[in-house]
């Protein structure tokens, strides 16, 4: 059993834990993520580890209330037992001293970004980092991004925080006014597609980190694969970053909807049965 | 006692047009009158070659003999001698091309042979519901590390801990078992008869660690630091698949990923349990072996109006066990024989709507000594389907293998271990079971497990006396 030692709620839809986890906490780094199963009816959800602290064997995961497992997550409390963290899996990101580097968030995925970003800064680089959202109480980390960019902008679809805009626009004036030696975008499949067409149009390499449906995450089934390169590769071990350019986007965002049906019948059976218990 | 019957005792079995909607055992098993009337067509030979027969070597005639005089405590000693999983064996092991082949009342013309595995799975049933009775080996001859809880790993850990080995068992999912657990459907192996069977190996004294993956959460160099040996049965659990366009639409699936939604997340049970599987109508199987079986069997119970199995070969080279070929049949599962897909079709939402075949035809024998089937041109016709389910085989994978490259490996990728000791390229790391083979069977994967076992024994003593010198 793995316990919660804290939870904080980041925004209406957000929420952070640290767990105590000190075999993944010994182990993981920038761009790995945990497999974690709240109880024997759960499913076995990815999630990035977002920090971690090796002294106290403490994890922290942040969440995005989308469905009926992060629902139920949302409602447990600190001191509260998950049946199962495995990890950490998938491979590191590539972190060395690229020069200049350009890193872009979006949404949740600022959760999977802000470790690149620090391991980047450590590593010597000159980190510009655009964090974007719909509105501003839904850009989480920005102290923290902050403190490991050279240059934060922000942008928000209602204006409310920075930049009124999309996160691509911002990345085309980043573009248009320095040389850039390598990009990342973390976040919705849609936003990593247009970021890598933006990216590729200005001939700067980028990196992505995909959140494809998956069950074990250690290679053993394939529900998470996507072609790269047109070569099958399976996310949780070949990935989960992967060069923008050679992601067929068409089918990694289709595989995404496979079980909508089923998502949305379990989320609603969840909150009938939430209302009849807590009205 | 009257004349020997020409037949194996039938054993009770759910009817087909119930069996088929529920995951419910589909074999009942013998009870005691009908286990002492089988187990008396046994013709008790001196040099039995059922014993050779069969992997671990079991004492047939023995047990046998102590079911027909009524003693199920002395049966069931006598199978603890050689094996940790009998209810399990009894269960799936393809005792057609094992001990029953060579039973000797089975050569004779008229005669079937002796129900050997219905006779282990009868004294191991009753033996999961005795009082366990453990006498504590002092755990003082070693540490050993043993990386999966499959079949292979269950046998050394079950094996070393009897004679007074501290074993840690690491594994990766969140419950032990490997395939018995994740892969073989409930209806072929209960999931209680799996719990009940790996408890009575951790009441030897066996530590099992879940969530642990070797080469992520825990590295080759802390266990060789950690552990006087090791022993590597992660098996063959990467899926393959054929990579004809199309395999990326959502409803193709690998039969791993399909059997593992099924088995052990309970996707049967949605939404009790949360991981869904696809509500299927139409369900093309590619594949011959039970793996293929076994999806089909799935599917069918998930409530899909027809299921059919496509297969290159014909039925003569089926893989697949003839009891589960016939079970799958009386299910409703068509066939359709000499068939390779070619592609996956889509509908305007990236659904698959149909599976586009090639009939073929047998050819010269290959290496493996079958006939090559070819694809015969022009003769591409089209099935109806929502969900495709790829049984085509699996790989070793690569999370361990990829942190270890000290380790040799074959040039297909399994680890190279001698056969006869179980030994790989680094001193004191052995392995055994389908990370050496390719995926072959549970009692096989346990034998490796009984060798291992006493190798990892001889290569610890002479260590420690080594260093003692």
């Amino acid at each position: 059993m793995y316990k919660i030692t804290e939870r904080t709620v980041l925004s209406e839809r957000e929420i952070e834990f640290w767990i105590i986890a000190p075999r993944v906490a010994a182990k993981a780094q920038p761009g790995q993520f945990v497999i974690l199963q709240v109880d024997q009816f759960g499913e076995r959800i990815p999630l990035t580890v977002c920090e971690t602290d090796e002294a106290s064997g403490q994890i922290r995961v942040i969440f995005q209330v989308i469905g009926k497992s992060t629902a139920e997550l949302k409602h447990l409390n600190a001191g509260d037992e998950l049946q199962d963290v495995v990890g950490p899996l998938g491979k590191p990101t590539e972190i060395k001293n690229y020069g200049t580097v350009l890193v872009v968030g979006g949404g949740v995925g600022i959760a999977v970004l802000y470790p690149v970003i620090r391991g980047l800064k450590q590593a010597g680089n000159h980190v510009i980092t655009i964090l974007g959202a719909k509105t501003k109480d839904l850009v989480i980390l920005r102290e923290e991004c902050a403190m490991y960019s050279d240059e934060l902008i922000l942008v928000t679809d209602d204006g409310s925080l920075g930049q009124k805009g999309l996160v691509t626009d911002a990345m085309k004036a980043v573009f248009a006014r320095e040389e850039i030696n390598q990009a990342w975008a973390i976040g919705p499949g849609i936003m990593m597609r247009y970021c890598t067409d933006v990216a590729t149009k200005a001939e700067v390499p980028i990196y992505v980190s995909l959140n494809p449906i998956m069950i074990d995450g250690t290679g053993m089934c394939g529900c998470c694969r996507v072609l790269v390169n047109d070569q099958i590769k399976f996310a949780c071990v070949d990935g989960p970053e992967f060069l923008g350019d050679q992601v067929d986007w068409d089918g990694f965002i289709q595989r995404m909807h496979q079980y909508h049906p089923e998502e949305e019948e379990a989320y609603q059976a969840y909150q009938e049965k939430q209302v009849q218990l807590n009205g | 006692m009257g004349k020997r019957s020409f037949n194996k005792t039938p054993m009770r079995e759910q009817a087909p047009e119930v069996r088929q909607h529920n995951f419910k055992e589909v074999a009942l098993g013998y009870n005691m009158e009908e286990g002492q009337l089988e187990a008396a067509r046994c013709l008790q030979c001196k040099d039995a070659p059922c014993i050779t027969h069969c992997p671990v070597m079991i004492d047939i005639p023995g047990f046998i003999r102590q079911i027909k005089l009524g003693n199920m405590a002395e049966a069931s000693k006598i199978l603890s001698r050689y094996t940790n999983l009998p209810a399990i064996c009894g269960r799936v092991c393809p005792q057609e091309k094992q001990c029953e082949m060579v039973c000797r009342l089975g050569r004779s013309k008229k005669f079937e042979p002796v129900a050997i595995g219905k006779l282990e799975r009868l004294v191991a049933d009753w033996e999961l519901d005795q009082p366990t009775d453990v006498t504590d080996v002092p755990k003082d001859k070693g540490k050993v590390a043993v990386i999966g809880a499959g079949p292979s790993g269950l046998t050394v850990a079950g094996d070393l801990a009897k004679i007074g080995y501290d074993v840690t068992i690491y594994e990766a999912l969140q419950a032990p078992g490997g395939v018995l657990t994740y892969g073989i459907p409930e209806f072929r192996l209960p999931k209680r008869i799996v719990r009940k069977e790996i408890e009575q190996i951790t009441e030897q004294g066996v530590k099992i660690e879940t969530d642990a993956v070797v080469g992520k959460t825990i590295t080759m160099d802390e266990i060789m630091h950690d552990f006087d040996a090791c022993y590597i049965g992660v098996g063959a659990g990467t899926p393959n698949f054929l990579g004809i366009p199309g395999t990326n639409l959502n409803g193709v699936y690998s039969s791993s990923e399909y059997l593992t939604r099924i088995n052990l997340m309970h996707g049967y049970e949605f939404p009790k349990y949360d991981t869904p599987v696809q509500q299927s109508k139409h369900v093309v199987v590619i594949g011959g072996g039970n793996v293929a079986m076994d999806s089909a069997r799935s599917a069918r119970r998930l409530g899909a109006d027809t299921v059919t199995v496509i297969y290159r070969r014909s039925s003569e080279e089926l893989p697949a066990r003839v009891e589960e070929y016939q079970h799958s049949v009386q299910e409703g599962i068509q066939y359709s024989w000499l068939t390779n897909p070619v592609e996956y079709l889509s509908d305007e939402d990236g659904n698959l709507k149909g599976v586009k075949c090639i009939k073929m035809k047998l050819g010269e024998p290959d290496d493996s000594g079958r006939r090559r089937p070819e694809p015969i041109p022009g003769s591409e016709f089209t099935i109806k389907a929502d969900t495709a389910i790829e049984a085509i085989g699996q790989g070793p994978n690569k999370v361990l293998l990829d942190t270890f490259p000290e380790l040799n490996k074959n040039k297909w990728g399994y680890i190279d271990a001698d056969e006869q000791t179980c030994a790989t390229s680094v001193p004191g790391v052995f392995a055994g079971g389908d990370i050496v083979t390719g995926a072959a069977t549970v009692i096989l994967a346990m034998g490796a497990g009984k060798i291992a076992a006493k190798e990892i024994d001889q290569y610890v003593k002479s260590h420690h006396s080594m260093a003692t010198v």
